[in-house]
């Protein structure tokens, strides 16, 4: 380019060359994709045993056969998914509520709750789960639930639900203290500077990690088969276990994946929106 | 003499070990304005936010209209129900619209109709040259209109007095004068205030009386044109001179 080009001139040339560097990058990513998966899937098939793991684990016969069943237990997992999703959004946030507070009356509970949130966020929830689900029963009291999927619920909702605190707690620590001052001097008082400043914030804020649990959760629901009720994965093995066939474990992957990736691609269009 | 609307009687504060007010005697009387001026640190603010109960006080008293509100038996929240504060870094609730900011504690702490406290509140907004911004929220707004939505806020509640913090200290240079602008309007109308400020054209211009804060005491006081022009103390006139030397940087 000489000096005395034009600014339109200019303007085209920086275009042109901005143009070519995209379609060389374009070029480039398909090139280095085609590699890497084409790669990966050689590797696969030209292994030794790929012909019997595609006869047990692809069987588009066994697909077929198996996947009405997976799909009824596949409702089970979303139904309970659902309830528990739900218990541990209210538990959580009564529970980060009660341990922000300073009431002196509620000194007692603080301290139970502190122990809860350390319990059973230390403890693997595949425990929880097994714990709370023969050992409740075990008790043998009238009135305490007995069926697997409740008890499996409740385990699931306590693990989670230690989490879940946190979560919150880390959203209201988030919010500058200034906002709560501003409230308290308009006359709200601590409740409704809580209620109407600073918690509508802070839940705003934490939406993407509680997002990001209820995806956790949501493939949790699994660990519930091993109390016996016939969700997808218990199906699957169920089955798989009669024919010798794991197809049927693969269609309940793909259900759980048909749930948890719209998940995550809402998260992470939540948090592009919260980066901004 | 009538009853002041606020008062402070030998108050002290301390964080920790370090001494903040050491015995404030101040009285803002019905509609005057009393401005507080001194350096950063002076105690300014930990002043207004002790008369808003904002921060306890270890000793003496604050009162308003003549009834000790600094009394344990005294419930914070009703005091503050009849005070109103403004901050230097405006702290609007930025998830709530500029009219949402104004009508919360209508609604909320004094129990009016939301549709009468959205209709004051817009009547406010409107005077305070906001109108047609109501439904904006903070972050669409620049510093000097938040800084009006925040006036705006405190004074919803109607109250007795305002309490302002530096409230043009964080705004840009040429936004100023928008905000100074309200408080000259509010003074006119006879709101009663008292206002810790760095502007001491402005302090000259709307105070009925200046006080001058040195290390959490009153050294000077009285009207603006004798603190401002001819004060006695040498902390003052220190103060005032360098204050002079940095605007003609």
């Amino acid at each position: 380019m000489t000096a005395v080009a034009s600014p339109q001139d200019r303007r085209a040339y920086r275009a042109a060359a901005h143009r070519r560097a995209t379609r060389r990058g374009v070029l480039i990513a398909a090139g280095s994709t085609i590699v890497v998966v084409g790669g990966l899937v050689a590797l696969a098939v030209t292994s030794p045993g790929w012909d019997s793991v595609r006869a047990t684990f692809f069987d588009r016969a066994a697909f077929a056969a198996a996947f009405p069943d997976v799909l009824a237990g596949f409702k089970l997992d979303v139904a309970l998914f659902l309830l528990v999703e739900i218990a541990v959004l209210v538990l959580g946030l009564v529970v980060a509520l009660v341990r922000t507070t300073r009431a002196p009356a509620l000194f007692p509970i603080r301290a139970l709750l502190v122990v809860f949130t350390d319990v059973f966020r230390g403890v693997p929830t595949i425990l929880v789960v097994y714990l709370v689900g023969f050992g409740v029963p075990a008790l043998q009291i009238k009135g305490l639930p007995s069926d697997p999927l409740v008890l499996g619920g409740i385990g699931l909702t306590l693990s989670y639900t230690a989490y879940v605190t946190e979560v919150y707690r880390a959203g209201i620590d988030s919010v500058h203290p200034t906002q709560r001052q501003a409230a308290l001097a308009l006359g709200l008082t601590g409740g409704q500077s809580m209620r109407f400043v600073v918690l509508p914030q802070a839940v705003r804020r934490v939406l993407p990690p509680l997002l990001n649990d209820f995806i956790s959760l949501q493939k949790d629901v699994a660990l519930v088969a091993i109390l016996g009720p016939q969700e997808a994965f218990r199906v699957a093995q169920i089955s798989a276990s009669s024919t010798f066939n794991y197809t049927p474990l693969l269609a309940a992957a793909l259900l759980y994946l048909c749930v948890t990736i719209p998940l995550a691609r809402l998260l992470d269009h939540m948090q592009r929106r919260g980066a901004r | 003499m009538s009853v002041p609307v606020v008062e402070v009687r030998g108050v002290t504060k301390a964080f920790g070990d370090a001494p903040v007010l050491r015995g404030i005697d101040l009285a803002v009387r019905e509609h005057e304005a009393v401005a507080l001026i001194g350096a950063s640190g002076s105690g300014k603010s930990t002043l207004l936010r002790c008369i808003d109960l904002l921060e306890p006080i270890d000793d003496g008293d604050v009162l308003l209209d003549g009834e000790v509100v600094t009394d344990p038996s005294v419930d914070p929240v009703k005091v503050r129900r009849r005070l109103g504060m403004v901050f230097q870094a405006f702290n609007l609730f930025p998830h709530l619209t500029a009219i949402e900011n104004v009508a919360l504690a209508p609604v909320r702490a004094q129990g009016v109709a939301p549709a009468d406290a959205r209709t004051r509140a817009a009547e406010l907004l409107a005077r305070f040259g906001l109108a047609g911004r109501e439904e904006e929220r903070p972050d669409r707004l620049s510093g000097g209109q938040q800084q009006r939505v925040a006036i705006a806020r405190a004074l919803a509640t109607q109250p007795r007095a305002l309490l302002l913090d530096e409230i043009t200290s964080a705004l840009d240079p040429e936004l100023v004068g928008e905000v100074l602008e309200v408080v000259r309007d509010l003074k006119a109308q006879g709101t009663t205030m008292l206002l810790a400020t760095h502007e001491m054209a402005f302090a000259r211009e709307v105070a009925d009386e200046v006080c001058f804060l040195h290390e959490g005491r009153i050294l000077e006081r009285g009207a603006p044109a004798v603190v401002l022009e001819e004060p006695e103390q040498p902390e003052t006139q220190r103060f005032l001179r360098r204050l002079l030397a940095a605007r003609q940087l």
